[in-house]
């Protein structure tokens, strides 16, 4: 299932990590996050650890280290932000290349700066090796609340009609000799916003008239698929249980 | 309620049905509409005549007004919650807009929602959803996205989430509209032959004449005429009088001579 169901960060690859079910691959994610996060952040070593765990499950799942290099971009923002904390911070403070660096700042910095990249390179490989579709699924398995999965699924089936209707009604602006460059000219941008929001509320409407001609009586049917298997939850795990292992090495260490 | 249909039993029967909005505007004025089983009826009229209000009360979804309406001998009655899924699966509606009509995810979930309102599982629904795609020529897409599919193939799934659900009577709303020529050949050699009874509301009268024996024209919350469907479009003083109009160069006598050969 999922086939077309191609967004942006996912890559479309024949990989063992691809044919994982969803469920064992988004609970993988959170508890290698997890631990990631409550990982001392003075313990070096084990972040590298960490890294080399996921560029070994990138190299299974065929993510090029490229693809998902110029996709961390995103995390950009907050390497920003740590990079600000070395020179505000308090405390004792280095001198480093004639510049005074707070020393609590750089652990703060650095702290962000590898918890961030590693969170973010997960969820990245999650993305890459998982469908949409098959996200929300994995989160219905896991027991997300039906309200989130159910507002996610109607999310993925109409934001492509809503873009649609969007860039068709920009057309017919621009055809009408609307050419945006000043700002007092954003009043037509401003009322089709208005007139989109309208269409969409309209569309609920009809889309639930549908529904309820189909027999809807307020709960969704329950999606019946085969649960992962043992065997594809015992896999998954070696990412979390090898991370495990690493920050409990590095807690009995120090 | 009688759950019994016997083969004298009319697909549809509406009798003396009324129905104002809220705000006061009335909209139906007693109509009355018998459709024996397997009948293909065109529900013609002008915009504004009251087709889709009338659609909307088949299946208990607008209801308020004196009359009453029956599906295959079952009495849509909107306080009974049970009786109203069982109306529900027996009127098959097809919204004009596929894309108000297709919202999950995938074409295959799309067309298992309705059976699986019905409590339909396992084996049985996979069953129904295969055939309902294979009936509609959409075998293949099963596993697309609604909207990677061309219009006209969306409005054959739409036809397929129906007829998963095995409807007695098929109500289509403006089955033609916004299809090129080949896509509207296509869905009618679809509908020919299906075995069920099709109420298609439409303002194409090629298409009412090439699919329905029998025409009905409402106008201002009336039924103002009820004959074979050639008969009604020759009638071209009535047509006139209720805002229907025949495309330029379309001759209804010629078209229907062409039929029946």
């Amino acid at each position: 299932m999922g086939a077309g169901h191609a967004h942006p960060l996912h890559l479309d690859r024949v990989s063992p990590v691809h044919r994982l079910a969803p469920e064992v691959k988004i609970a993988a994610v959170l508890l290698f996050t997890i631990i990631v996060v409550v990982t001392p952040r003075t313990e070096f070593w084990a972040f590298g650890a960490y890294a080399v765990l996921l560029a070994v499950v990138a190299g299974v799942a065929r993510v090029p280290a490229s693809w998902l290099a110029k996709r961390a971009t995103i995390e950009l923002p907050f390497v920003l932000l740590a990079i600000a904390l070395p020179f505000a911070g308090h405390g004792e403070r280095v001198d480093w290349l004639g510049m005074s660096l707070s020393v609590d700042g750089l652990h703060g910095a650095w702290n962000i700066f590898a918890k961030g990249t590693l969170g973010v390179l997960a969820s990245l490989l999650l993305a890459a090796t998982t469908t949409m579709r098959d996200l929300i699924l994995g989160l219905d398995r896991l027991h997300c609340p039906t309200v989130f999965t159910q507002i996610a699924t109607f999310m993925l089936r109409y934001l492509d009609v809503l873009a649609d209707d969007a860039r068709r009604m920009r057309i017919a602006r621009l055809a009408r000799g609307y050419d945006p460059r000043f700002l007092w000219q954003v009043k037509a941008f401003a009322v089709s916003v208005g007139a989109l929001f309208l269409r969409a509320y309209e569309r609920g409407e009809r889309v639930y008239l549908a529904m309820v001609s189909r027999g809807y009586a307020g709960r969704m049917p329950v999606l019946q698929s085969a649960r992962a298997s043992t065997g594809q939850w015992v896999a998954a795990a070696s990412l979390p249980a090898a991370t495990a292992s690493i920050a409990l090495v590095a807690a009995l260490g120090s | 309620m009688n759950p019994m249909s016997g083969p004298e039993t009319p697909a549809l029967r509406v009798a003396g049905l009324h129905f104002a909005y809220p705000d006061g505007t009335e909209v139906l004025h007693g109509i009355d509409l018998t459709l024996s089983p397997g009948e293909r009826v065109a529900l013609l009229g002008p915009n504004g005549a009251g087709k889709t209000t009338l659609v909307l009360h088949l299946n208990g979804i607008l209801h308020g007004g004196p009359g009453t309406i029956d599906i295959a001998g079952a009495r849509v009655n909107p306080a009974d919650r049970a009786g109203l899924a069982e109306i529900r699966r027996r009127v098959g509606i097809v919204f004009q807009d596929p894309d108000d009509q297709l919202f999950m995810p995938t074409v295959a979930e799309d067309v298992a929602f309705g059976p699986q309102n019905l409590g339909v599982r396992g084996d049985e629904l996979t069953t129904r959803v295969d055939e309902a795609l294979a009936a509609v020529g959409m075998s293949d897409h099963r596993d697309q996205v609604p909207h990677h599919l061309s219009f006209g193939q969306r409005r054959r799934v739409a036809v397929a989430t129906v007829l998963a659900m095995r409807p007695e009577i098929l109500v289509l709303d403006e089955p033609s509209s916004n299809l090129d020529p080949a896509s509207r050949r296509e869905l009618a050699e679809i509908l020919e032959p299906l075995p069920v009874t099709v109420l298609m509301v439409t303002h194409d009268l090629p298409y009412a004449l090439q699919l329905c024996p029998r025409a009905v024209i409402l106008d201002e919350g009336r039924i103002v005429a009820d004959a074979p469907t050639p008969e009604v479009l020759t009638d071209e003083p009535l047509l006139r009088a209720h805002r229907l109009e025949l495309p330029f160069g379309f001759d209804p006598a010629a078209a229907a001579a062409r039929l029946t050969r």
